[in-house]
């Protein structure tokens, strides 16, 4: 395998740039994704039904720990790829493993959020707008679970195999994705809670 | 006992009967011939963990031919249904299944794997690649779309089709007024087969922008490669639509939201919009790639280049980015109100624009040409006119006031059938006969190809053409039966006749196969057709590795300036060739797939989490997986290419 070291070692070989290259363009099918439910949100977001509406089960106190949960992940993940780039397996292993733990710590706050709208009387079934709210905060939420796993067998990988151009290559990626549901988030934090608040 | 009621058929009939026979019957006859012939480690090691596009390609094209059959009988038996008034042929519900599922299984179950079973055989080759970005992907792709499409098609001997249309409209698809598992059949086979083909868009975009040869820059690319790329772009921004729809339709019926409902604040139109958001791009992900092989044959047999290159290239950028602008054309009368029927008409008509302006262009490329009519020409031929009568029928219908008259008509079945036949189905064909010589290293018989042209196209036209004037008299689509006093019937029965025409015209190609593989020349070298792109300047049947040296290109036709000016494709010494290794897991976990989609169709929770688990597992066996493929050796290749290129020289 031929690698070329004028480059980072993730971009190292013809395969890696391929993978990154395909992986941006399965961002862009994400972006798709994530678009189609938020417009459908926004369709059904005034529809009720004789369930509540936004304004009276959102709750700042939840939300904002979540965003800041997240929005340092994605900080750190980002030191992660830094300290990779510079061939600190030790520090980047550390940052991913901050990065996880913050992950999860969102998506536990995520699911007291879920039963606390049960509780009130904001469950799945209650109206269009609870069901399409449900949804797109499960989906963001089944994709920060699946990021989970995934960075933790990229951990257990590098620790094993050491920092070459495949795990590097997977490391990236994965980083790549956390920035993108971090992105969603700052969305859905805008323009589902913030507006439904207001 | 109770448990195994729901996978009972709701309406049952004598031929739902005979079918689960059949199906039993085949399905004994393939596990007792592949032991009998001690097959099954052949199957296994060189189809179904096979990861080489060449062989994907096969075995999507066998799957789509398999589908076109399944369709083409559900079509039948509409036909003869409605041949004369008051039959009794079938029910009102065994119609209703039928033409859900006709619809369904010909777009996403047979035309949607024959584009990819071409762009899978010729898109690398054309680019002078080894592969594709990512062969074990692709791998994948075909096992999601194939068990997605068995998925579907198990619905009538279980649990019941689906029977709200292809477009499965809610409310009518929602629980209340579709009772029955059909729809989640619907919703579930459609999303598996729709993330492998999403997962095949990502990786044709990569293949085709990072692994061309050198030299052969955007502008320097075939067409179809062209219309491979843009109809990829399509499906990685259309797919994700569809996935979203699905995903709350399912969310609908099995864990009761009220997304589409009439109640609680649901909002039916929502549905409408959704699907016709993904689903107008998908027509053109079907059609361009047509558009592109129609560039290729007439080029080929006009022995001429193609006129308009680059109007070719931009007219398809064009209709990929308006076909997302166009979709609510298909519900005009479901009330949006005037400004947005307005708007909506206007970009409809509009996209007939590039539309026509490709039209002219083959028109050009043959005009002074030494048209050769082959098969493939005949099909490219025949296409224009019928298509053109479609795409004329289309900026009728795309009148909102008019359409009024249209809607939900026979003339709407008319018109789609005249352009999704000539524009996918002819261009399928055209393609199949065009590129059957690279696959499997022997030409389809002319003559029999001729005559089967022949009974399709008159077949087709005799079938459809009187559907416009039925559906102009108001005959509804959809509808299972009519009085005579509405005076359909005579138009109906020569709908029939020509259905028949048609179905003769498809077994003549069967045919075709059958007596070209016992009786055709295999001594036909690797160009026979004298064509102008990479892909003929491989051995056929093509090796494993495509190219033993990278071609450098030049030019938008380097293997016809190879051929005529004598440039040389290949330069340097052949080097040690890198492939990827086989493997079992995509079509494992595709079939695991299978089993997660047919427990949701059934809400039976608990094998549907274990299979959930499953599929993750897969997921992380392969990020542990240590798989660097293999090489193939410099003396390997040199001992295969040794005897071809002696003869590739001589039959310069």
């Amino acid at each position: 395998m031929k690698i070329d070291n004028s480059l980072p070692l993730e971009y190292g070989t013809e395969q890696n740039k391929m993978n990154i290259f395909g992986f941006w363009i399965f961002i862009g099918a994400e972006v798709m994704l994530f678009a189609t439910l938020f417009a459908t949100y926004f369709t059904l977001e005034h529809r009720t039904g004789s369930g509540p509406a936004g304004s009276e089960i959102f709750e700042l106190t939840p939300v904002l720990i979540e965003t800041i949960v997240l929005l340092t992940s994605s900080f750190m993940i980002g030191l992660g790829v830094h300290a990779m780039r510079i061939g600190r397996k030790n520090a980047m292993i550390t940052f991913f493993s901050i990065t996880l733990l913050l992950g999860l710590v969102f998506l536990g706050v995520e699911i007291y959020e879920f039963t606390h709208y049960a509780h009130i009387g904001a469950g799945l079934q209650v109206s269009a707008f609870t069901g399409i709210l449900l949804t797109t905060l499960g989906t963001h939420g089944a994709h920060v679970t699946i990021g989970l796993f995934w960075g933790l067998f990229i951990i257990l990988q590098v620790k094993k195999r050491g920092l070459t151009p495949q795990t590097a290559n997977k490391a990236f990626i994965f980083s790549l994705y956390w920035h993108f549901l971090d992105v969603v988030w700052i969305f859905i934090f805008s323009f589902i809670y913030l507006k439904g608040m207001m | 006992m109770d448990y195994f009621d729901r996978f009972a058929i709701p309406h049952p009939s004598p031929a739902i009967y005979a079918s689960m026979v059949a199906i039993g019957l085949t399905m004994i006859a393939i596990v007792i011939g592949l032991t009998y012939f001690k097959k099954w480690g052949y199957l296994w090691s060189e189809w179904l963990t096979t990861v080489d596009h060449k062989r994907i390609g096969i075995m999507y094209l066998i799957s789509a031919l398999l589908m076109l059959f399944r369709g083409g009988v559900d079509a039948l038996m509409m036909r003869a249904q409605t041949a004369v008034p008051d039959n009794k042929l079938l029910d009102a519900q065994h119609y209703n299944e039928v033409f859900t599922t006709h619809g369904v299984v010909m777009i996403i179950f047979m035309a949607m794997p024959f584009i990819y079973a071409l762009m899978n055989l010729v898109v690398p080759l054309q680019i002078g690649a080894r592969d594709v970005a990512f062969p074990r992907l692709n791998a994948l792709s075909f096992w999601l779309f194939f068990m997605g499409a068995m998925l579907f098609n198990i619905s009538f001997v279980i649990g019941g089709s689906p029977d709200a249309g292809w477009t499965s409209y809610f409310p009518l698809a929602g629980n209340d007024f579709s009772q029955s598992v059909g729809t989640n059949y619907y919703l579930i086979a459609i999303q598996i087969a729709g993330i492998g083909t999403l997962i095949s868009g990502i990786n044709f975009i990569a293949t085709i922008f990072k692994m061309r040869a050198p030299g052969m820059k955007l502008m320097k690319m075939p067409m179809f490669t062209w219309t491979a790329l843009i109809t990829n772009a399509i499906v990685v921004f259309a797919f994700p639509v569809l996935t979203i729809t699905l995903l709350l339709g399912t969310m609908d019926r099995l864990f009761g939201t009220h997304i589409f409902s009439m109640t609680n604040g649901g909002m039916d139109m929502l549905w409408a919009n959704l699907f016709w958001v993904w689903g107008h791009p998908e027509v053109y992900i079907l059609v361009l790639p047509a558009f592109g092989i129609y560039s290729e044959v007439i080029s080929t047999f006009s022995r001429r280049n193609l006129y308009g290159y680059k109007s070719m290239v931009a007219s398809i950028v064009i209709i990929s980015f308006m076909s997302f602008l166009v979709w609510m054309h298909h519900f005009f009368t479901m009330g949006q109100g005037p400004l947005s029927n307005s708007i909506f008409s206007i970009t409809t008509m509009a996209i007939a624009i590039p539309t026509g302006i490709k039209i002219f262009n083959w028109l050009l490329t043959m005009r002074k040409g030494k048209i050769e009519f082959t098969v493939p020409m005949l099909y490219s031929v025949g296409f224009i006119p019928i298509f053109t009568i479609g795409g004329v029928t289309g900026v009728m219908l795309g009148m909102a006031s008019a359409d009024y008259q249209y809607h939900n008509t026979m003339f709407l079945v008319a018109h789609f059938h005249y352009t999704i036949i000539p524009g996918v189905v002819f261009a399928m064909l055209a393609g199949l006969t065009y590129w059957w010589p690279k696959m499997f290293g022997f030409m389809l018989n002319e003559r029999i190809g001729k005559w089967a042209f022949w009974f399709v196209a008159i077949g087709f036209n005799v079938t459809f053409f009187p559907m416009f004037f039925t559906g102009l008299d108001g005959q509804a689509r959809r509808m299972y039966t009519y009085s005579e006093a509405t005076g359909f019937g005579p138009l109906n029965m020569l709908s029939f006749a020509g259905a028949i025409g048609l179905a003769i015209g498809f077994a003549l190609i069967v045919y075709n196969v059958y007596y070209s593989t016992r009786h055709a020349s295999r001594d036909i070298g690797s160009d026979p057709w004298n064509a102008r792109t990479l892909e003929w300047a491989t051995q056929t049947p093509v090796q494993s590795y495509n190219f033993a040296r990278t071609p450098q290109v030049d030019s938008i036709e380097a293997f016809w300036d190879y051929k005529k000016n004598g440039k040389p494709l290949f330069k340097g010494e052949i080097e040690k060739i890198h492939m990827p290794n086989n493997s079992g897991m995509p079509f494992i976990m595709s079939c695991i797939f299978f089993v997660w989609g047919f427990s949701l169709v059934f809400s039976m929770w608990i094998p549907a989490i274990i299979t959930t688990i499953a599929i993750f597992a897969c997921l992380a066996h392969r990020s542990f997986e240590k798989d660097d493929g293999h090489y193939v050796s410099v003396e390997e290749i040199e001992a295969t290419e040794k005897d071809w290129e002696v003869l590739a020289d001589e039959n310069r």
